[in-house]
């Protein structure tokens, strides 16, 4: 087990696979020359050279287009949107092509293809570089949308990505690049669209995943300090949504919190929300409480863009609330 | 022009119902289709729909009353037209003495007055249902959550106090282990649906003479395929074994009409349709809802069919169509660690399948010790009308679906 960053997580995920199939390469703004914007390709323009690490013009249509054309040809493209926000960019290419392909053709084309992007904020980056749309992405079927929380999930889960013959859109948080974990040694994959438990308690269930699960986790060890035990689920994909370990642990603790980064409304919580009470009304005992960003564009000033993002103090008060 | 709404007969056995409640009033209106009342049959609690639309002029008889089946309970009509209460010579279908129908008592506002109604009692979902198992009375509970709300802790410091007073019945299981041995004996009377289940298996299990056979089953395919298949749908439709269950034995069935037919004097009489009846554990005893023409349709509808029956079932509001024209049954207790079973002849279909649990054994194949997916079935056979060798070869073209289960969704 070696401890390591997500960013060398992720590097290390796209590297082996690149070592182990031909056909994967990578796509997208600043990724060779310069080694991406977050740096998570250095290295790989001169040890893969340009036909495998292609930097491309400032067009994110053109970048998802174009990645979609080679999993058609039966490529395995990995395409980095600088942030997640430029995807709007992108909008129809990833909603309408990258989703439907597979079935509009009647299952004559896979999409092997992943789409790597930025999400979040908190980086003072303004309201357009700053936002976590990642529910927008899961709403549509035909698109798996994946997001880990962990150095060791942010590797196993990529691999399982590139590995797919599914469109999947791989969501790195802003804010985790530098995020430490251990990482199992040697070449492993955790399967999509299963969600863990990160910590187990008793008390009361919170579920997250990305940047919400390094809050949560926060937020419990602090509550551990008196006495609350709560158990955080982290989802790690939004679709396919595994909803099992949540409702597991919501029967044993009758209580949930939601946490995500996203704005409240039509968000992750308001799906889980439901299917909590969809699956296991009779175990209710409290209103389920959500956690998430403020409706407000996300400011630029640092002390403003930090209350508007959810903090550990929030997720310790509605844990309180909840009990 | 009024029209006459009858007892509706529910069951091929059924002689009467208890009319339990009248849901519409005099003068209310009503349209087609809409719940006109509920009525006790020896099966379950049924909703009777109205078969005409207009106003209720007329309910005939009283809540509690015993009417036989096709016998008048109601008339509805126009606000405004003269109504007459039906008389005898006009029920020419009354096969029940038409005596027992009183004339014309249409009910007055103050005799529906139902039990006291109590102020919402605020709790929490799971503290509901808690004191629903435990028979506690929630309007006595103090609530500790918000607004006074009754929560989990609250159920749990009442039930406490209970335990350490002098009334324990409410906790059952506690009062069971320490009940003195000498407890007195206790007399149950048994409700309408217990009674028909001891008249038909009487009837069943000393007119019919049954003969078993069983048979051990491959599951490994077809567990394999169900995962496969839960995997990719959402949660609501995911499907149970026994959904593949009873599409095999349709399927199966369609080969050998023999076995899906009833016994009628001195011929068979062979179903056109393959209507699967599947027996659904209730509270005081067992019901079988029906899926009709199971092998016309794919494994998604048989599940979402099956499921929407049974979760009527569990809420006592099932339809007639859901519980009536079975022409063959099975019953699984796989859920229940069962390894093997004989089931009695739903009368009067020829045969029942009993389902064991799939469970995961040593096996040898090919002369190597393995371990497998095994699944025990038998099936009960009115020697009437069937043989051995009959059922023994269904039970062999059963294993071709159950163990190549790709047949399945074919």
């Amino acid at each position: 087990m070696a401890r390591i960053t997500m960013r060398e997580a992720i590097s290390q995920a796209m590297w082996e696979e690149m070592e182990r199939d031909p056909n994967v390469f990578i796509l997208g703004e600043e990724v060779g020359v310069w080694g991406g914007s977050y740096a998570v390709t250095k290295g790989f323009y001169d040890h893969f050279g340009g036909e495998r690490v292609r930097d491309t013009p400032i067009a994110e249509a053109s970048i998802v287009g174009a990645a979609i054309g080679a999993a058609m040809t039966g490529l395995r493209p990995i395409a980095e949107l600088m942030t997640i926000n430029f995807a709007f960019a992108a909008m129809d290419h990833i909603v309408n092509e990258a989703a439907k392909l597979h079935y509009m053709f009647g299952g004559q084309f896979m999409l092997p293809l992943v789409i790597r992007a930025v999400t979040g904020g908190g980086r003072q980056l303004g309201a357009t570089h700053s936002q976590t749309p990642d529910a927008v992405f899961a709403h549509f079927p035909g698109l798996k949308v994946v997001s880990p929380g962990t150095p060791e999930d942010a590797k196993g889960l990529l691999k399982a990505a590139i590995r797919s013959n599914d469109p999947v859109l791989f969501l790195e948080h802003a804010t985790l690049y530098q995020l430490r974990g251990e990482v199992p040694d040697g070449d492993y994959v955790i399967p999509i669209g299963k969600s863990k438990v990160q910590r187990p308690g008793k008390n009361a269930t919170i579920v997250t995943y990305s940047k919400g699960l390094e809050i949560s986790l926060k937020a419990a060890d602090e509550l551990a300090k008196e006495g609350i035990e709560v158990e955080v689920v982290d989802l790690r994909s939004l679709r396919p949504l595994d909803m099992d370990p949540v409702i597991e642990s919501f029967k044993k603790t009758n209580r949930a919190v939601v946490v995500e980064e996203g704005w409240k409304s039509f968000g992750v919580g308001s799906e889980i929300t439901s299917r909590i009470y969809e699956q296991a009304f009779d175990f209710v005992d409290a209103p389920v409480r959500r956690v998430a960003q403020k409706e407000v564009p996300l400011p630029y000033n640092r002390t403003l863009e930090q209350s508007a993002l959810p903090q550990v103090s929030d997720v310790i008060a509605a844990v309180k609330e909840v009990l | 022009m009024a029209e006459t709404i009858n007892m509706p007969k529910l069951g091929f056995d059924m002689a009467e119902g208890t009319l339990v409640r009248w849901v519409k009033k005099v003068g209310e209106t009503i349209n087609k289709g809409e719940v006109l009342a509920e009525i006790e049959t020896d099966k379950a609690t049924v909703e009777v729909e109205s078969t005409a639309a207009g106003v209720v002029r007329l309910l005939l008889v009283e809540q509690g009353a015993v009417v036989p089946v096709n016998s008048p309970i109601a008339v509805v009509g126009t606000a405004d037209e003269k109504i007459e209460a039906p008389n005898t010579s006009q029920m020419s279908k009354v096969e029940g003495p038409a005596a027992t129908v009183p004339e014309q008592i249409p009910i007055p506002a103050a005799g529906t007055a139902s039990a006291p109604v109590a102020g919402p009692v605020k709790a929490s979902p799971l503290a509901k249902k808690i004191a629903r198992e435990q028979s506690l009375d929630l309007s006595q509970i103090q609530g500790s959550g918000p607004g006074g709300r009754i929560v989990r802790r609250d159920i749990e410091a009442a039930l406490q106090t209970m335990d350490r007073g002098p009334l324990t019945v409410a906790n059952v299981s506690s009062s069971v282990v320490h009940r003195p041995s000498s407890a007195a004996d206790e007399t149950v009377g048994m409700s309408k649906l217990r009674q028909a289940i001891a008249r038909r298996m009487s009837e069943s299990k000393t007119s019919i003479p049954h003969f078993y056979v069983s048979h051990e089953y491959k599951m490994d395919a077809l567990m394999d395929l169900r995962a496969q298949f839960n995997r990719i749908v959402p949660e609501d439709e995911k499907l149970s074994v026994n959904d593949l269950i009873v599409r095999a034995v349709a399927l199966t069935l369609r080969q050998f009409p023999n076995l899906n037919a009833s016994l009628n004097g001195n011929s068979v009489l062979r179903h056109g349709q393959v209507n699967v009846g599947i027996a659904v554990s209730v509270e005081g005893g067992l019901l079988t809802i029906v899926c009709r023409g199971a092998d016309q349709k794919p494994l998604r509808q048989i599940s979402a069919e099956v499921k929407a029956m049974a979760a009527r079932v569990r809420l006592g509001k099932v339809k007639p169509e859901d519980i009536e024209g079975s022409t063959f049954s099975i019953s699984n207790m796989g859920m229940y660690d069962v390894e093997n079973f004989a089931a009695i002849i739903n009368p009067p279909e020829a045969a029942i399948l009993a389902i064991g649990s799939a469970r995961q054994v040593p096996v040898v194949d090919e002369g190597v010790l393995k371990v497998g997916w095994r699944m025990k079935a038998t099936i009960s056979v009115d020697h009437r009308v069937s043989d051995g060798v009959e059922a023994a070869k269904f039970m062999q073209a059963l294993a071709l679906y159950l163990e190549e289960p790709l047949r399945l969704v074919l």
